[in-house]
């Protein structure tokens, strides 16, 4: 394992075609990259492993050109640049695969590989030449391995095919670094296969590759070195032969852990939601079961992607149930709608604050009266006066801060309008609330309220759902954390086994080794 | 009354004044009682469509239900003998139906709501002219129905009884709209329908409300226009009228994206469309040119409005970086 000082490039080779010095970015005050030094050589497949927010999606940003560095350098064949323009990027020929797809589904595959840059015909009439265009794409899909035509409709390939297409239109710019991003972290196994072969391809061509992945046995088979990022900075490189999953995860973790906020003051209660064999529509062959007790809160860990926002949508009734039951105190329920799950106190503060968890374009009284509006009327007419009442009660108890409570959510503050997300379910009567990334972009501050928030909750007999991608919080906070793996729980993890690299281990699929008690 | 709604009314009553130094014979009577008819009638077909617009969707399909039902209406009560109490509860029977439909065709198929109400808008014009063959429907020489005449186009000391209707239905509507349970869901499902789910609301149930409201309001009215129309040509009658009500909603302040508008505003937008007709009949201008004074009138207005949001918008984020400048 190597320190975290710049890859020592070997005399014999020729200069890296990528280097990177020093370089830092900052987002309003918060070091998201912070004195990163890396290389890559031609030919070279690169791992590259970290954490959420490890700082991976700055540096792709930086070298797509899509924003710039606050310092360093950006060498490419020795040439150093300050920062890149997209238009340098691609002049460079740096090719990104993302894991969303950006491909037309209308056109096919030839017809996506020239999006934008068709070869043109019949002189001032512009027409696309769609023969030079196919002529183009076969051989770039024969170096591939396809198995489909440069003619195919794209709405008719796989996943793993349509990565390809994407592969297919990096290599038609003439790529010389093509970066992955997490290209694997929506294909089947089989598929993932196809495209592993595809990497090796590449290399054989010598075209350098990026490979982001939280697989970390594909990083294993496919990777020549790997980079670790983590807090913004290189936790260290592993070279080919050093390459393990242990290795790796030790150097994407590896940092102390903050002392834990307090931990429950009555043991917790009987099991107050039931999940059996619940199948969700996104992973509908991975049942998930899953007992949530009153008085607790539990961790739900998992890399993103791992099903676990799909597993809350499910449990407050906004998706449907494609298999097993839930139950609630014991007793089965079927839920049909999110108001099911609300009449019967089961809350979501949902990932998306903004647009699902909050109204901006309504006043906070009105956002917080919302999901209880007859019990703030008479017949059937709201009374304002219950509402301001209900919403000034909530005011003091979060201490929400804002002029008025007839001011507009959208004009709070992000960690304010959590709040008003957190107060709406804390004026009714919660027993199960469910907190998807509660503190995501909030100050740490609030954070450290919402904590004690939690914590309160659950010790007044509420049972705590709280799905978090932030270590140090999942940690620190719940009282068990299950873990999710590709749709399924992979493991539950108890106080006394509470590490990070535990976590890790079950959030990418290792179930074995679990490191023993501490 | 919100400071929108206040700028409309001054508005009205500018455009008022104008008319009446030009040409006084704006305050007769006579005028002013044909005038609030139109305004009843349009009124309630607007306010029906508000309902639509502020959760977000948009209802084509009224003009031709205001030409169905007051056909049907018509030909059920002079040709076929039907009491017309019973026509009545029929065709607000019709009109829960077809709201019903276009509700459930929008929240369960999750169709677009301009494609369902275009299509109903196509369908129902097309039902009502194979009804009759394109026939004319219409009252026979000498009969009379005595208490539906004057509950459609009656008066009580010179207010037409269609006005009186639309004040009552605005009363209603007001408390349902701003004060009521369903009002507050009604604002949330347009505002953002996503975090209104999220919240609890059946929002699908809203939506389909909505809808019903919005076709019943229209039925209403499509016996108010058969009545005063009295002979019922299937192919004109009540064309372009959505459009009518979908201008009336945006001029009061209705967004098409959903979640804003007032009910005042729309009452209060039907009222200038029907000045700027009656102004363009009053100050001679060519009829023909109608629909270019009100389309050039509404363009103006939206355009206003939202300059003037913008500049509000503006003046606000400077006063608050001004404010942030003092405290750092």
């Amino acid at each position: 394992m190597k320190s975290p000082e710049p890859h020592p490039s070997g005399a014999e080779a020729p200069a890296p075609f990528l280097t990177l010095t020093d370089v830092r970015k900052a987002y309003s005050g918060v070091q998201a990259l912070s004195g990163l030094s890396m290389q890559v050589s031609r030919g070279e497949v690169i791992g590259l492993v970290g954490e959420n927010g490890a700082g991976k999606s700055t540096l792709m940003k930086i070298l797509g050109g899509v924003i710039a560095p606050d310092g360093g350098k950006i060498g490419i064949d020795g040439v150093a640049h300050d920062a890149l323009s997209v238009a340098d990027s691609m002049g460079a020929g740096i090719a990104f695969v993302h894991q969303e797809l950006n491909l037309f589904d209308n056109l096919d595959v030839a017809g996506n590989v020239f999006i934008g840059r068709e070869p043109l015909s019949w002189g001032w009439m512009r027409f696309v030449d769609r023969g030079a265009q196919r002529a183009k794409v076969a051989p770039l899909l024969e170096r591939l391995g396809a198995n489909f035509k440069p003619d195919t409709p794209v709405s008719s390939l796989s996943l793993a095919q349509q990565q390809m297409v994407e592969i297919a239109k990096a290599l038609s710019v003439e790529a010389r670094l093509v970066i992955l991003d997490e290209p694997t972290s929506s294909l089947p196994l089989a598929e993932t296969e196809k495209l592993l072969n595809v990497i090796a391809g590449l290399k054989a061509e010598g075209i350098a590759v990026i490979f982001i992945s939280h697989r970390l046995h594909e990083i294993e088979r496919a990777a020549d070195r790997v980079i670790a990022l983590r807090d913004g900075k290189l936790a260290g490189t592993l070279d080919k032969a050093e390459i393990s999953h242990d290795r790796m995860v030790k150097l994407m973790i590896g940092r102390d852990l903050k002392a834990r906020t307090g931990g429950p003051k009555v043991a917790p209660g009987k099991v107050r939601l039931s999940a059996r064999a619940v199948q969700t529509t996104t992973y509908p062959l991975r049942p998930v079961s899953l007992d949530l007790r009153e008085r607790e809160i539990l961790g739900l860990a998992g890399l993103v992607g791992a099903g676990r926002t799909e597993l809350a949508r499910a449990l407050f009734g906004i998706d449907p149930i494609l298999g097993g039951r839930l139950e609630i105190d014991g007793t089965p329920v079927a839920l049909s709608s999110a108001a099911d799950a609300v009449a019967r106190g089961i809350f979501l503060v949902p990932e998306d604050r903004k647009g699902a968890g909050v109204l901006l374009g309504l006043p906070i009284v009105e956002n917080i009266s919302l999901p209880n509006l007859k019990a703030h009327a008479r017949r059937f007419l709201v009374s304002q006066r219950m509402e301001a009442a209900t919403a000034e009660i909530q005011r003091t108890n979060l201490a929400i801060k804002t002029p008025t409570l007839t001011t507009l959510a959208s004009s709070l503050s992000g960690g304010n309008q959590q709040k008003v997300v957190l107060a709406k379910w804390l004026a009714m009567e919660p027993k199960v609330i469910i907190m998807d990334e509660p503190t995501r972009g909030i100050d740490v501050g609030t954070k450290v309220e919402i904590y004690r928030l939690m914590r309160e909750l659950a010790d007044a007999g509420v049972a705590v759902l709280m799905i978090s991608s932030d270590m140090e919080e999942v940690i620190g906070v719940s009282d068990r954390i299950a873990v999710m793996h590709e749709g399924a729980i992979s493991g539950i993890l108890e106080r006394e086994q509470f590490s990070e690299e535990n976590v890790l281990l079950l959030a990418v699929g290792k179930t074995a080794n679990l490191a023993g008690t501490a | 009354m919100t400071k929108k709604d206040f700028g409309l009314l001054i508005l009205i009553l500018a455009v008022g004044v104008v008319v009446t130094i030009l040409n006084p014979r704006f305050l007769l009577p006579i005028n002013l009682s044909n005038t609030s008819n139109l305004v009843g009638m349009f009124g309630l077909s607007a306010i029906g469509q508000a309902f639509v617009i502020i959760t977000g969707g948009i209802e084509l399909s009224v003009g031709s239900m205001i030409g169905l039902v007051g056909l049907l209406f018509v030909d059920f009560v002079a040709t076929r003998g039907v009491p017309w109490p019973l026509a009545v509860v029929l065709m607000l029977a019709l009109a829960v139906v077809v709201g019903l439909v276009h509700g459930l065709l929008i929240t369960k198929l999750k169709l677009q709501p301009f494609i369902v109400t275009l299509c109903g808008l196509l369908f129902y014009r097309g039902i009502a002219r194979f009804y009759t063959q394109d026939a004319t429907a219409g009252f026979g020489f000498g009969q009379d129905f005595p208490a539906l005449d004057w509950l459609t186009t009656g008066k009580i000391h010179g207010v037409p009884i269609t006005f009186i209707a639309l004040l009552v239905v605005a009363f209603v509507m007001w408390f349902v709209l701003h004060r009521s349970v369903f009002g507050r869901h009604l604002y949330a499902v347009g505002k953002n329908e996503e975090a209104a789910r999220f919240s609890g609301i059946r929002t699908d149930r809203i939506i389909i409300w909505a809808y019903v409201i919005c076709q019943v309001l229209t039925a209403i009215a499509a016996i108010y226009f058969a009545m005063y129309t009295r002979s019922i040509s299937p192919s004109s009658q009540g064309n372009f009228y959505e459009l009518y009500a979908i201008a009336a909603a945006v001029l009061g302040g209705c967004s098409l994206f959903g979640g804003e508008g007032s009910l005042i505003g729309v009452v209060l937008g039907v009222v200038l469309l029907q000045e700027l007709q009656n102004l363009v009949n009053l100050l001679g201008i060519p009829s023909s040119l109608n629909y270019a004074v009100m389309g050039g009138v509404i363009l103006i207005g939206v355009i206003l409005d939202q300059q003037l949001g913008r500049f509000q918008a503006r003046r606000r984020a400077a006063e608050l970086a001004r404010r942030g400048a003092e405290a750092a």
